[in-house]
């Protein structure tokens, strides 16, 4: 089977655009990725697009009846917050099942405001409120006082978090926020679900992000300088856990999804130089520095405390400022995350930039459940 | 149509005629694996049709909880979203009430009680009144 690479990758500044459609938003990115990679429309052999806000509607084929109908077969994707990453992923499985050498993948969302999710639909009366809350800030909140009970895991830590993640943005132009939040700032900030406060959840935003993925034999012809290898694409669903059917479960899975990408790289945790994964909330991330490996079961305060995940630290984690400051637009995040770890590798991320880096690694959850790990490594 | 009788929040809340209303379960005969509402096969260890209707608990403790502050328009805060694991077996979300809302007066793994109520005076477009279950300290 070829290996796989990213020749072009970009994504266009999260921020509010009510008055564009979502294929404009998604072809922008795709031009960009387009121009990074310097191929056109009519060298790719397929599109995945990802989107959820429209999973029914063809977003893939009315991106391309804005920037090119070359006939190209295309496959429009949902999987929930991990929907990004599953398009990109089904780009690269078509290059290694050998279907094809150059493929485009395109993440795409427009967001409204306000919060996601909510207890029990159906009939009768409606539940959000009477049987707990299925608002996003509760469940994730839920999750982290999960790690509270089992390590006294504290308030101050998760929003640390924020703090760090706030300011990492402070040096990537494409997030929706460059603003400091001190640590007063967001543990004063308004209380949405304890222990998350309004600067503890991701911002909801509009974006998109696309990738122009490769074959070997694509990548040597095109020029490896700036291409970035793929060298782990893992996905979990959700595996029985006895509370995960109440409880979405987000640990099960991520902890699958990573073990898997780690026997497919060949590597282990403390190869990776950087991480982006999914902070849809502060408490979700705290999670997810155990679920990955970067530390032990029961220290991932510590890694925190001591500044490990920051930038120049031990494994930095969400330098782009994550979707707690960039922005989550559901169906970009997963690309937008390679895109950031590409950018790395590249040398490319100026003031963000993590020295030396060689291998990164993406990850995404998409309640319900599922999970996207990618691992890219530098090539020259 | 306010005399009638009360309509159970979700399927797997049984209303009896003749005895207190309780929460139904379905456990895998094979496994032990316990669930909420109707099911065929286990999703923990596929056994199919080897389902027993089980009658929950009422008993239970905290596993985990939040206060949530902001709901969506109309829904009182703050409120405690509470995951009990019940004695005996599965898992339930919902309320937990009469206790504070204060992080430093919840305790993780303090002993709960399920009990029955009105569904905080919601009701669906036909008028009817509807029975929920709430979790309290024990």
């Amino acid at each position: 089977m070829s290996d796989v690479y990213v020749m072009g990758v970009d994504m266009i500044k999260f921020g509010r655009f009510p008055d564009r459609s979502v294929p404009n938003i998604g072809a922008e990115a795709a031009l960009m990725a387009l121009d990074d990679a310097g191929l056109g429309i009519q060298d790719m052999q397929a599109l995945y697009c990802g989107n959820l806000g429209q999973a029914n509607a063809m977003v893939g084929q009315r991106i391309l009846q804005e920037i090119g109908q070359t006939g190209m077969p295309v496959v429009n994707v949902a999987n929930a917050c991990a929907t990004g990453a599953t398009a990109f992923r089904e780009a690269w499985m078509s290059i290694k099942a050998g279907m094809y050498d150059v493929v485009l993948a395109v993440g795409v969302e427009q967001m409204g405001k306000g919060l996601l999710g909510g207890a029990g639909g159906g009939d009768g009366i409606p539940k959000e409120g009477l049987l707990g809350s299925g608002t996003m800030p509760c469940v994730f909140a839920e999750a982290g006082m999960e790690h509270a009970k089992e390590h006294g895991t504290t308030f101050e830590q998760f929003a640390k978090i924020s703090v760090k993640n706030h300011h990492h943005s402070t040096m990537n132009p494409k997030a929706m926020y460059q603003i400091e939040t001190p640590l007063d700032e967001v543990m004063n900030a308004e209380m949405i679900s304890y222990p998350n406060t309004k600067l503890m959840c991701s911002v909801n935003v509009d974006g998109s992000a696309a990738a122009v993925l490769v074959s070997e034999k694509k990548a040597k012809e095109l020029g490896m300088a700036r291409a970035v290898k793929v060298r782990a694409s893992a996905m979990a669903s959700d595996p029985y856990t006895d509370r995960d059917l109440v409880m979405p479960d987000v640990n099960a899975c991520t902890r699958l999804a990573a073990k898997d990408a780690y026997e497919q790289a060949g590597i282990g945790p403390e190869d990776v130089n950087l991480v982006e994964l999914h902070d849809c909330f502060a408490t979700a991330e705290m999670l997810h520095y155990e679920n990955l490996g970067l530390c032990k079961d029961g220290e991932a305060g510590k890694m925190i405390d001591e500044g490990h995940v920051n930038l120049g630290g031990k494994v930095p984690v969400n330098v782009s400022g994550g979707l707690l400051s960039k922005g989550h637009p559901l169906g970009a995040t997963g690309i937008a995350n390679i895109y950031e770890i590409c950018t790395h590798l590249r040398g490319e991320a100026g003031k963000r930039q993590v020295e030396g880096a060689r291998i990164g690694m993406t990850h995404v959850i998409g309640l319900g459940t599922a999970c996207g790990i990618h691992i890219l490594e530098k090539t020259s | 149509m306010g005399e009638s009788k009360p309509l159970p929040v979700v399927d797997y809340l049984k209303i009896p005629e003749d005895s207190e209303p309780y929460l139904e379960g379905y456990r895998c005969k094979k496994c032990g694996a316990t669930y909420l509402g109707q099911r065929n096969v286990c999703s923990k260890c596929f056994a199919r049709d080897n389902m027993e209707v089980i009658k929950l608990s009422n008993k239970g403790t905290l596993h985990s909880y939040a206060v949530v502050y902001r709901s969506f328009p109309g829904i009182d805060v703050p409120y405690i979203s509470a995951i009990v694991d019940l004695e005996g077996g599965g898992t339930i979300k919902g309320n937990l009430v009469n206790i504070d809302p204060d992080p430093d007066k919840i305790e993780f793994n303090m002993p709960v009680k399920v009990i029955y109520g009105d569904a905080l005076g919601r009701k669906d477009k036909e008028g009817n009144s509807y029975l929920s279950y709430f979790f309290e300290p024990a």
